[in-house]
């Protein structure tokens, strides 16, 4: 589905963030990405949907050629890639309703969405996506009236009510707490599954990232250094990623069971980074 | 905050540098003498025996000011009525010219864009300098009293203050909405209805009211340079010194600006 | 999951149904007969065409010489009225502003100051130097009593809302050595409080220029009274210099008092 080639990012300070990285995500694969502040990771997913424009390098969507295409074409493009943003980057003055529809204004001419008059097909479309998320008691609720995990849902309802076919999400736990992190990490999964979306998660905490994700590709200084199943993280691959730490604490290993308490110490180390 | 040595050696603290405190000091002084100055070439004309003659007068006044006229009242509903139309439609006037001049100069919007920025700015420095008043004077020697140059009076100094308002909290939003929004694929236009427009409706709802409540206070006295409104009543009644008039007038002017400064603070705190 | 469609409007912005047709109501109904109200009588405007467009051609050749005497008469007495109201303005703001702040003013004084603010802030300049010129007599004096008055009226109230924001903990602990009101509003209040008065009284510079060459046209001295000669003289390209040198020298003010607030904060 995501086809990235060789893709290379110079930022005009200088600095080399993406280094000729090269990927390939089928649909229906949730892929982690981890790596240290300055790794790329950010700057990697905003580089899929051109809210940052790459140097190097091509990037394809199923059959459409993201990088070639105009704004217009970007736009359209745009509406087959939900992303999920760290501090949700909703419009808090909006309703939850009013920012779950406004993943649907790609689709909708600019006179209906301000007048609000959505197809019914949309609004259908939103309540069942709200229903999918649990909050369906708060429809009309202001958006900075809610907590930081149920912001969190209404950020994932406004990506999936575009019914894209890639999911581009950015840090979706880093403001949350431990236990909201994993019930928003677990919808993530979820709903991918459901819809056999593709998905590319930043994530800093990478006992999370293996809890859930499919796939972990690891990124240093813009490059690739690591790809593979989330067993395959050893303390040798997490040094070689982010630097001399004692990792054995921080991995979670595969025959641990879903003790609640094992998981504080390595969260919070891993924040650390 | 220095600290310093003296010629035995011990450590002082003191505030300011020597050379920081001579600044100082010759910096308050030049103030000082700058408005002694002025004073004194500013009053070279002034007739102290009428100053000092103002308390008598004060009483004078007062005593031919009062009671009020109250049977006057009748003849000023529609003066005020005027007063208030003039007031309101030239801040709605000013508010429509206002939104497109606001959203162009803001660096971060796409459409437009620089271009655009320097003949939107010409249109918003020049009226603000002026004053209301000066405005409705030349407006009327110019375009003569009546409907029209009232009308307009109100409007150039709030389009012009407006626009000044808005650029700052359209330069000061988040720009994690507009991206989010913009992420969805929404066309420009939609981006600057969802993303940005609803971040600044308070602010910018609150400067609109506050504009309308000064507004109200500047109609009020425009008919003294022949605009209409109350202000023509308060001309003609003091050159004919009918001064219980004048009281009741300016009775009558004074509850008009604190309802609406009433009005003014309520809705603003319903907006926030 | 139910398959009847759901239908979803946008929460309306007054929620009480009565409540929000009323205003509507209200407000439309007042638009309606505040438009008829705008009487455009078309023989006049045509002929203030004809005007106007003299007063234009004036801004394309002012005439900066002939009234050039008066000119710099009245620009001499709105600036030193500029000056010395705002000085004046500021010392009595200072007291008043205090007064006014509830953290700091016991209730009785806090009361007195609060009602003088709102007078002050309530009355349009122009009346109250239509007021003093009759008490004072023509001339700039009057003028600067205005502009005192709606200065302090001004500042006070900011300055007071301004302390009444301050943070209370270098209050409390100031206090708290057992410092004297002097003391504790020197250490405690002045520092947090000072940058942004320089700021505002910067600012009130510029409106007391402003308002200066208004209240000429009622007698208290000032570039307005020359302005209101020329324009009832129609001598447009005077009016125009007139104009353009109000308008260079507020820009000036504005520049400067930016740049002062800058350096200060």
């Amino acid at each position: 589905m995501l086809v990235i080639e060789t893709l290379t990012k110079r930022y005009a300070t200088g600095d080399l963030a993406i280094d000729k990285v090269s990927l390939s995500i089928p649909s229906g694969q949730v892929v982690g990405l981890i790596g240290p502040s300055g790794a790329g990771k950010s700057s990697l997913i905003r580089c899929v949907n051109r809210l940052v424009e790459p140097s190097e390098g091509r990037v394809r969507l199923g059959n459409t050629d993201l990088t070639a295409l105009s704004r217009s074409g970007l736009s359209q493009a745009r509406r087959r890639m939900g992303m999920i943003f760290q501090e949700y980057a909703l419009v808090d003055r909006l309703t939850v309703m009013e920012n779950v529809l406004s993943g649907r204004l790609g689709y909708v001419g600019f006179w209906r969405s301000f007048l609000r008059r959505f197809p019914q097909a949309d609004i259908d479309r939103a309540f069942a996506v709200l229903d999918r998320v649990g909050l369906t008691e708060h429809v009309d609720k202001r958006a900075d009236a809610l907590s930081g995990g149920q912001r969190q849902r209404v950020g994932i309802a406004r990506a999936v009510v575009q019914e894209p076919d890639l999911l581009l999400v950015d840090e979706p736990t880093a403001s949350l707490d431990p236990k909201t992190s994993r019930q928003i990490m677990r919808l993530i999964v979820e709903v991918c599954a459901e819809r056999q979306l593709a998905a590319i998660v930043n994530i800093h905490d990478v006992a999370l990232a293996q809890m859930f994700v499919q796939r972990i590709v690891g990124l240093r200084r813009g490059k690739v250094v690591f790809d593979g199943a989330p067993d395959r993280l050893t303390p040798a691959v997490l040094t070689e990623i982010y630097g001399e730490e004692d990792w054995a604490a921080t991995i979670r290993k595969a025959d641990e069971a879903d003790g609640a308490d094992a998981d504080v110490p390595a969260s919070e180390l891993a924040l650390a980074l | 905050m220095p600290v310093q040595s003296t010629a035995d050696g011990t450590k002082i603290w003191r505030r300011r540098t020597s050379r920081a405190e001579w600044l100082h000091f010759l910096g308050w002084a030049s103030l000082v003498l700058i408005v002694a100055v002025a004073w004194r070439v500013m009053t070279q004309d002034t007739i102290w025996a009428f100053v000092s003659d103002a308390p008598r007068q004060a009483g004078d006044i007062a005593s031919r000011m009062l009671p009020p006229r109250w049977s006057y009242l009748g003849a000023l509903w529609k003066p005020l009525w005027d007063t208030l139309n003039m007031a309101t439609l030239g801040t709605l006037l000013a508010i429509v010219m206002a939104v497109p001049i606001a959203l162009l100069p803001a660096r971060h919007t796409p459409p437009g864009g620089a271009p655009l920025r320097p003949p939107a700015l010409l249109v918003i420095v020049p009226p603000r300098p002026l004053n209301a008043v000066i405005l409705a004077l030349v407006l009327v020697a110019s375009l003569g009293p009546g409907g029209l140059a009232r009308g307009f009076s109100g409007a150039p100094p709030p389009v012009g203050f407006l626009p000044k308002h808005p650029p700052e909290p359209i330069e000061g939003r988040r720009p994690e909405p507009v991206e989010a929004i913009r992420a969805t694929g929404a066309s420009p236009p939609q981006v600057l209805a969802w993303g940005v427009w609803p971040q600044i409706t308070p602010a910018f709802a609150g400067i609109c009211v506050f504009r309308w409540d000064i507004n109200i206070r500047e109609a009020t006295v425009l008919g003294l340079v022949g605009a209409g409104g109350i202000g023509l009543n308060l001309e003609s009644s003091m050159n004919v010194l009918a001064w219980p008039q004048v009281t009741l007038i300016l009775i009558v002017i004074l509850v008009t600006v604190v309802i609406s400064e009433w009005i003014s603070a309520r809705i603003r705190h319903a907006i926030i | 999951m139910s398959t009847v469609a759901r239908h979803w409007a946008p929460p309306p912005l007054i929620a009480n149904w009565r409540l929000r047709y009323a205003i509507y109501g209200a407000l439309a109904l007042y638009l309606a007969f505040a438009l008829t109200t705008i009487d455009v009588n078309w023989a006049r405007i045509s002929e203030g065409l004809v005007r106007s467009g003299r007063l234009l051609a004036g801004f394309l050749q002012p005439d900066f010489a002939s009234r050039w005497g008066d000119i710099v008469t009245g620009l001499l007495e709105s600036i030193t009225m500029t000056i010395t109201s705002t000085a004046v303005g500021i010392l009595i703001s200072i007291p008043f502003g205090l007064g006014a702040a509830r953290n700091i003013a016991p209730l009785p004084i806090y009361a007195f100051c609060r009602a003088f603010i709102a007078v002050s802030r309530s009355m349009q300049e122009v009346i109250i130097a239509i007021l003093l010129v009759v008490l004072f007599g023509f001339g700039p004096f009057a003028g600067f009593l205005t502009l005192t008055f709606a200065t302090i009226g001004f500042l006070a109230k900011l300055l007071a809302e301004d302390i009444e924001d301050i943070d209370p903990a270098p209050l409390e602990a100031i206090r708290a050595t057992g410092a004297g009101w002097w003391q504790v509003l020197a250490y405690a209040v002045l520092p947090q409080v000072a940058p942004r008065l320089i700021g505002l009284s910067m600012y009130r510079v510029d409106i007391n220029f402003r308002e200066s060459a208004v209240v000429g046209i009622v007698g208290a001295g000032g570039i307005g009274a020359t302005l209101n000669t020329a324009m009832d003289r129609y001598e447009f390209d005077s009016a125009a210099a007139i104009l353009l040198v109000i308008i260079g020298i507020v820009l000036a003010c504005e520049y400067a008092s930016g740049f002062i607030r800058a350096k200060v904060q």
